[in-house]
């Protein structure tokens, strides 16, 4: 079994016209056995960037921690905040760093920018950015997940609607999928602020 | 093969682990003590090689005294005790790691309340009502999912306890005659039984 297959995840962000979401599953186990079923690995770094962790779980609270002290050191040195193009490449390279020993994470990062456009990237363990203007997935679930998003996704579809893709794409991954499960919550970020939701899927 | 789980109650926690030292063929001992007391609020029961769990545990402990005694006294909450058991465990993962898998339980006077965290070798780290670590989780768990619910008290935390000890005995391979008991709430970390006194040289 993949070392990146051990605790299970499924992140999904998606982009709508002038918002974005990023949902998650909220399982956390140890191979076939589940732990706890509150672990979140979408994290927000401010009100206008998200950022998704999926991975071994040792990794993501690490990157936590870590991106958390990176963003307080930018801040307080440039006196103003990240924008997510900018926290997308302070994470590929923190995890380029770690090129011969990696952090077992594949991340994604949901955001929205100066005008208030959505952007999406998301990354391999050693930092390979891939930029999209419709959706990023990362998980133990990516190919139920590509094939939901690409048929669900719509272009520029306002933030209820939104919620309702993101959603369904992502139960209906997480169904499929053993190791990942077991609750889900799902942010829509608009200027305006940052709606959180808790959905309601199968427990197994 | 070690067996550790807790139970988290309304006012504490329920930390309980077996006393066998073992390895291949041969029992060293059968009255070891697997759950070290890290604060006067807390304690740390941990499953592994006894290397890595006499090394760990004594190493956390004598480093949140250091910290009490260097911050005039000031106690860490059990959250940030877990945070940084966790910490330590991340650091020295990709260095030299320590095996050990644990459960934290703490009580915080500032809220009433008992903690518990589960925490594996890799230095993952969940808050939990009860958990198990190694094979015991096979066993145990089901039934702690099934009998456990807000707002117990000490003696129905106690029951499930046993019932758990219970069915190791009845169905785990393993050989497991002796388990310690101990309980952290508002009067601190109290060994309440034991099947062999780990005082006994």
């Amino acid at each position: 079994m993949s070392i990146l297959e051990y605790n299970g995840a499924a992140i999904i962000a998606m982009a709508g016209k002038d918002c974005v979401g990023i949902a998650c599953d909220t399982r956390l186990g140890a191979q076939a056995q589940t732990v706890a079923c509150d672990f979140r690995k979408v994290f927000k770094m401010s009100d206008k960037i998200f950022v998704g962790l999926a991975g071994l779980a040792t990794d993501v609270l690490t990157m936590q921690n870590l991106l958390k002290f990176r963003q307080n050191l930018y801040e307080l040195r440039e006196d103003r905040e990240l924008t997510p193009k900018v926290f997308s490449n302070v994470l590929s390279n923190l995890l380029y760093e770690k090129r011969f020993g990696p952090y077992f994470i594949e991340p994604v990062v949901a955001g929205l920018d100066e005008n208030n456009q959505p952007f999406l990237s998301g990354m391999d363990l050693i930092g390979a950015p891939v930029y999209t203007d419709d959706f990023v997935v990362t998980g133990t679930a990516t190919a139920n997940m590509y094939g939901m998003c690409e048929t669900l996704y719509k272009k520029d579809m306002e933030p209820d609607q939104l919620f309702e893709t993101l959603s369904q794409a992502l139960l209906a991954s997480l169904d499929r999928d053993a190791l990942s499960g077991w609750g889900a919550t799902v942010h829509i970020i608009t200027k305006d602020g940052v709606t959180s939701r808790e959905l309601k899927g199968r427990m197994d | 093969m070690d067996t550790v789980f807790g139970v988290e109650y309304e006012g504490g926690v329920i930390l309980a682990a077996d006393q066998s030292n073992a390895r291949s063929i041969l029992t060293y001992q059968s009255n070891l003590d697997k759950i070290t007391k890290l604060s006067p609020s807390s304690a740390l029961a941990v499953s592994g090689p006894n290397a890595d769990l006499v090394n760990f545990s004594e190493y956390i402990s004598k480093n949140l005294a250091i910290y009490q005694l260097s911050n005039d006294g000031l106690q860490l909450s059990t959250h940030a005790q877990a945070n940084y058991c966790r910490g330590e465990l991340a650091t020295a993962l990709r260095k030299g790691p320590y095996q050990v898998n644990c459960l934290l339980g703490g009580y915080d006077a500032s809220s009433g309340k008992g903690s518990l965290y589960w925490m594996d070798y890799f230095a993952a780290l969940s808050k939990v009502n009860y958990g198990c670590q190694g094979y015991a989780s096979s066993f145990c768990l089901s039934i702690m999912d099934r009998d456990w619910k807000e707002g117990l008290d000490q003696d129905q935390a106690v029951a499930i306890v046993d019932k758990c000890i219970k069915e190791l005995s009845l169905r785990f391979l393993m050989n497991q005659p002796n388990f310690i008991i101990k309980v952290i709430d508002k009067d601190g970390v109290k060994t309440l039984k034991f099947g062999s006194d780990p005082a006994d040289t």
